[in-house]
């Protein structure tokens, strides 16, 4: 079937399986692999992209759901060549070792973000309970986010 | 004034922050083709008959590989790192529930996997052998029928310290304890799961393979070996590794699927295993049966430790640990404490389970040994009514003991145990923790508080008493300084997450006095890079770091010789200050390493016998592994109507040695405590009494998340290693061997005012529930 | 990455057009998928045509219309934990949403879908029947009405036949009620080892109406029947908390597995019926005060 999603505001149009995966779609059709896949239950979340405006796990969502719909990844945080305050917070506190959880952290930092500029801990983690890391004992990516909140503009 | 060493941000996260990473399933060739592996659903059956036909018709299939296929290239059966030998593709029985039985290769991975189902394999099950403490009985079936003469599951013994008189002082001894306990069978389980893209060219006969793979050279190596094709036709590249923790180092059936599917078709096969089959089939961690003991003195002098293992490795000895330590580094088992006397026996059996062993931040079975030592010093404290901080201190060896050669021989190389010991319970607040603690059981709330001190053993090692198949744990480096004044460092350890690109450069940059990001660290080439055995066991500090100092020292020594020349004088008259060599006495005519690689490179005459540029390589073979160690406490509130446990704080103090780079040795210390809280409250892979592996999916194979982690406090002391050139010891895996005891010596001295002694890990709610009613249950084998 | 094997796809445009092809052979409801999508990935389920439903605005909503909550089924878990409207009447979706899988799945993951697919592990099962909700079935000929307490026919099993959509459940608005779920699970996530939820209408003391909800525990219809016989027009004292919850103990059926061994899972049900029932009252008597102060 034919399946068009704007990724990253870009439209692409192929001709797939109907039961291909959207992080398929997103890593081997259109060659976006900043999305990673970490498992086979949903519970990693190494996955997570936005749908429309909102985290999903892409491993967890047929491409043809998203047909007609929009998409953004990990390869859309920086605007211009400017690293978002998101990657730069993961930057300046440590908050990546082996880099493969990173795009699901950041994408759903940057949701939590843009609905509440200011979270507290308890928050952070748990908006990101359902993320899986294996490197960094979740410590630096909780400072991560509160970095980023409290550089709305980025570094200086 | 140090130019490198200290809190820097890391250069790798450059690329990962913005998604372009490259990991093994990242990569792409032309023409690249797919595989996907057939297991088996059975612990242990006979193959009666493989039937591919109709998944060779498949229409995108370009190859079916089986046992058969590969027996025909003498490749059914590869080498373990432990000596023994594990199929490759299964010919006569399948051993494991999950073990390969055949490969399927195909243009996409969709249809690779619709072709797996088109197999048809028909198999005749046999009784299996799922609980290791029955793997001996005189009726048990056997597993490795393939070896000659095997009558028994039993693969080894091994012994270490002196039995007699730790028996003597055991008899003597005015108090002994002792308490069977279960380290579980455990998983590494990196986010990234296991992969190779395989790529042999046909006309050239070069074999250049991407591998998640933390030891590339010694995988190039072993490939030679079992595949044929000569190692100077062999390129492994690790690209960006997604973690590894020891799950990456063995080879594993699917590499070599996938280079024979690439010389079959002469085409790139690429091959990703799933998380189920990373959890049922790649290297478990752990799964020790541990009786340990303890002799003291009525008033808390602990005098001997003793201890018998059953330990559990699958279907076939695929530990991965130098050749003359078959139970791995588990004889410092002696800890931290100054013993009379300490021995222990290690019994090894086969089972119907996946193969592994030492894997998981383990240390080689370091975890193993610090569990069992630290719980028995809690088990000691609980029979003499003790304070467990207390009991340690007054046993903890005293700074002016070492070098300490322990009860097992091994020579602890420096610290100062009781002030790190100290600086944990400070930073814990440990007095009012004890009052608040005794306030709140009189209310009926459990509050529990657990203390381990722990003493790693890393950086494996000197080649004397240390190879993996032979090969001697010596690492090589190279360092070149470019005539414009910039440098490359070439490095034969394989990060996965441990920030190499920045600390080895900033290792350079001390040394050099360069600026860290003028250094380019390079690594997981074996085309680039020189030979040695890779990341694991916390070696590459310890080893790599160490030949980094060396070899940049080498170039310093040149640069002087350089300096000299330039400067028309002696080079013992010059000396290294502020980043430049300088006549003594008169800093103006300093010259960087920067001008200094620029005259090497030019037509400066040079003194007979030195070679112009700048560049020194250096093979480093350690005199002995490091010792870092550290203190924790972890503090738990436990729900006795659920059993729940919540960990309110874990206060960690380590002491690595030097800390090339804080911010880094912290991070590594955060994830190691996360797999404490993980390992002591919720990880395990159990077997039911048919063999079926229970623990095969992120949905059994429970991982904290940040909601069962707190906030970590960490502190550190530093007492640097006496024998490394920086007085680095390494920190990788040290709170990963620190932490699971803290957690469960928390969660028994919660639930102290209902007698429990112990209960063996994960202390799930239902174990802990079942702990205080008085009947903790096994954790291998299925609830009931 | 293991993946489904090959499937069909349409999407519907309306519930008249889901309606039509759910009547087809082999067509089968996709919602958020995050039941479903699992189940094909490990290939246990296997359906040949996809109807996805997830554009059909008009099962999305939660609204209150005459004294009735009513919840599309195509509302996400999400939508249900920030409803204020539902927590004020119910404070017991809260409590039950915050613990059900995680963030990002409750923003996908539908009310319906989740009682559809009828896990026995399923929260909102519970949930729904210690409400006493009644679930709307649309069909082409119209709507039918089964209380939740009748929906489900087994694991994985319901009233619902081809042909058919949940497009909604009404739960009945009770002024004064209190509501309470207690879920343990071994870690954030993992589905309950076992979960009590609880909702109490009381009258001067005295319990006039109880409803009891079991999770994972295979009690009939998620029901605690008898313990809420026992406590109907009984004082609402902690000693009559515990009796009942030890008789909902006695009348459910735990399966021993690695969350834990049948004893376990059987004092968890009696633990957990106490903690809701007293934290339904003290939420029904914290009502009850605001009004008289009112």
């Amino acid at each position: 079937m034919r399946v068009a999603v704007t990724v990253n505001g870009t439209e692409y149009a192929r001709d797939v399986e109907p039961r291909l995966l959207l992080i398929h779609f997103l890593r081997d059709e259109l060659g976006l692999t900043g999305s990673h896949w970490g498992c086979d239950t949903s519970n990693c979340g190494s996955c997570v992209v936005w749908l429309d405006e909102t985290p999903v796990k892409a491993c967890t969502v047929l491409a043809a759901m998203a047909d007609g719909r929009s998409v953004r990844t990990v390869e859309d945080l920086a605007r211009d060549g400017q690293l978002d305050p998101v990657q730069q917070g993961f930057i300046e506190c440590h908050g990546l070792q082996c880099g493969f959880c990173t795009p699901g952290m950041m994408m759903t930092a940057r949701w939590l973000l843009d609905r509440n500029p200011d979270p507290a801990e308890a928050e952070i983690r748990e908006v990101l309970s359902g993320l899986l890391c294996r490197c960094t004992g979740y410590e630096n990516i909780v400072r991560s986010v509160r970095w980023a909140a409290e550089h709305p503009g980025g570094s200086t | 004034m140090t130019t490198g060493f200290g809190r820097m941000l890391r250069k790798e996260d450059q690329r990962f922050v913005r998604g372009q990473g490259t990991y093994v399933d990242d990569v792409h060739l032309p023409g690249m083709l797919f595989g996907a592996v057939l297991r088996s659903p059975h612990p242990h059956a006979r193959i009666v008959s493989i039937d591919t036909v109709a998944a060779e018709a498949h229409p995108k299939v370009k190859a079916v590989i089986t046992g058969k296929t590969l027996k025909e290239r003498d490749l059914a059966w590869m080498p373990t790192l432990a000596g023994d030998r594990q199929a490759v593709l299964a010919t006569d029985k399948v051993r494991f529930q999950g073990q390969e039985v055949a490969f399927v290769v195909a243009e996409d991975h969709y249809a690779a996997r619709d072709a797996l189902e088109l197999i048809d394999v028909e198999y005749e099950p046999l009784p299996a052998v799922a609980d290791a403490r029955r793997a001996l009985d005189p009726d048990a079936p056997i597993v490795r029928d393939d070896i000659t003469n095997k009558t028994s599951n039993h693969i080894f013994d091994w012994e270490s310290g002196d039995a007699e008189r730790t028996d003597q002082v055991f008899r003597d001894a005015e108090v002994t304890v002792s308490q069977d306990m279960l380290y579980p069978r455990v998983h590494p389980a990196p986010l990234e799961t296991c992969g190779i893209v395989a790529d042999f060219n046909q006309v050239s006969g070069k074999l250049t393979v991407w591998a998640t793979s933390q030891a590339p050279h010694a995988h190039r190596t072993l490939y030679s070996m079992v595949t044929g094709v000569p190692e100077h036709k062999i390129r492994v590249i690790s690209p960006d590794i997604g973690g590894g923790f020891g799950n990456k180092v063995p080879i594993y059936p699917g590499y070599l699927c996938a280079i024979t599917g690439s010389m079959i078709t002469g085409r790139p096969v690429k091959w990703m295993e799933d998380r189920s089959e990373n959890l049922m089939s790649t290297c478990f961690a752990r799964d020790f049966h541990m009786r340990g003991e303890l002799a003291a003195s009525r008033d808390g002098k602990i005098r001997a430790v003793r201890v018998t293992v059953l330990a559990d490795h699958g279907a076939f000895n695929g530990a991965a640990q130098p050749t003359k330590y078959p139970a791995g580094f588990f004889g410092v088992f002696t800890g931290s404490y100054d013993l009379e006397a300490a021995h222990c026996q290690v019994t090894a059996v086969y089972t119907n389970k996946a193969p592994g062993g030492v894997a998981y931040s383990c240390s080689f079975r370091i975890t193993e040994a610090v569990y069992l030592v630290e719980r028995m010093v809690d088990v000691l404290a609980f029979e003499l009514g003790l304070d467990p901080a207390e009991l340690r201190m007054r046993n903890l060896l005293r700074p002016e003991q070492f070098p300490y050669t322990c009860q097992t021989g091994w020579v602890y190389d420096s610290g100062d145990y009781p002030r790190t010991l100290r600086l944990a319970m400070d930073m814990a607040g440990y007095e009012d923790l004890r009052k608040e603690q005794e306030a709140e059981r009189a209310r009926g709330h459990l509050v529990g508080i657990g203390v381990s001190f722990f003493t790693e053993a890393v950086g494996a090692g000197p080649r004397k008493h240390m190879d993996i198949l032979g090969i001697g744990m010596a690492d090589g480096v190279e360092l070149r300084v470019h005539p414009t004044g910039t440098a490359v460092l070439r490095i034969s350890v394989q990060t996965q997450g441990q920030g190499h690109e920045t600390t080895f450069a900033q290792i350079v940059a001390e040394e050099l006095g360069l600026a860290p990001d003028d250094v380019e660290v390079v690594h997981g080439d074996t085309d680039q890079t020189p030979f040695g055995l890779g990341t694991y066991g916390s070696r590459s500090t310890p080893v790599s770091g160490a030949a980094t100092a060396i070899v940049a020292r080498k170039v310093r020594e040149r640069a002087r010789i350089v300096a000299a020349a330039m400067l028309e004088v002696d080079p013992d008259d010059l000396e290294w200050e502020d980043r430049r060599w300088s006549v003594k006495g008169d800093p103006d005519s300093g010259r960087t390493i920067a001008e200094i690689a620029w005259a090497a490179h030019s037509n400066l005459e040079l003194p007979d016998g030195v070679e112009g540029q700048l560049d020194a390589t250096c093979v480093y073979n350690p005199p002995n592994l490091t010792f870092p160690f550290g203190a924790y406490i972890c503090v738990v509130d436990v729900d006795p109507g659920t059993g729940k446990v919540d960990v309110r704080r874990f206060i960690a103090v380590d002491d690595c040695g030097v800390r090339i780079n804080p911010m880094i040795v912290e991070g590594q210390v955060h994830g190691g405590l996360a797999d404490g809280i993980g390992m002591a409250l919720m990880e395990s892979i159990a077997f039911d009494a048919d063999g079926n592996c229970l623990g095969g999916s992120f949905m059994d194979y429970l991982l904290p998340t940040s909601l069962e982690c707190p906030s970590w406090e960490l502190g550190a002391t530093v007492t640097p290693s006496p024998h490394h050139p920086i007085g680095a010891k390494g920190v990788g895996e040290s709170a990963t061997v620190g932490s699971p005891p803290a957690v469960v010596n928390a969660v028994i001295d919660a639930l102290r005012p209902y007698g429990v002694r112990h209960a063996d890990m994960p202390l799930t709610p239902a174990q802990v529930w079942r702990a205080i009613q008085g009947r903790p249950f096994r954790t291998d084998l299925a609830i009931s | 990455m293991q993946v489904p094997s090959h499937v069909e796809y349409e999407r519907a445009t309306s519930v008249e057009h889901a309606l039509a092809l759910l009547g087809r052979p082999d067509h089968r409801v996709l919602a958020g998928g995050h039941s479903l999508i699992p189940m094909m990935k490990l290939r246990l389920a296997q359906p040949g045509v996809l109807v996805d439903i997830n554009g059909l605005a008009e099962l999305a909503h939660i609204r209150e219309n005459g004294g009735q909550l009513c919840i599309g089924a195509l509302a996400r878990h999400a939508d249900l934990l920030d409803s204020e409207k539902a927590g004020q009447h119910y404070p017991i979706f809260h409590d039950a949403e915050r613990v059900v899988a995680d963030p990002i799945v409750r923003l996908w993951g539908t009310i319906g879908g989740s009682l559809c697919q009828a896990d026995p592990s399923e929260d909102l099962s519970a949930v729904f029947a210690a409400v006493r909700a009644t679930a709307v079935i649309r069909g082409q000929d119209g709507d039918r009405e089964v209380p939740v307490r009748e929906f489900h026919l087994g694991p994985y099993e319901t009233v619902i036949g081809p042909g058919e959509l949940l497009a909604e459940i009404r739960v009945p608005v009770q002024p004064g009620s209190g509501s309470a779920y207690e879920k343990v699970a071994r870690r954030v996530g993992d589905w309950s080892v076992a979960a009590a939820g609880a909702v109490l209408q009381l009258g001067k003391g005295t319990v006039k109406q109880a409803g009891i909800g079991l999770t994972a525990v295979a009690a009939e219809h998620f029901v605690a029947a008898e313990a809420e016989d026992f406590l109907r027009g009984k004082p609402a004292t902690e000693e009559n908390f515990e009796k009942a919850a030890k008789i909902a103990a006695e009348h459910c059926h735990p399966i021993p597995d690695q969350r834990g061994p049948e004893d376990y899972k059987r004092h968890l049900v009696a633990e957990l019926t106490t903690r809701a029932l007293r934290r339904a009252a003290g939420r029904a008597a914290a009502r009850a005060a605001r009004r008289a102060k009112t």
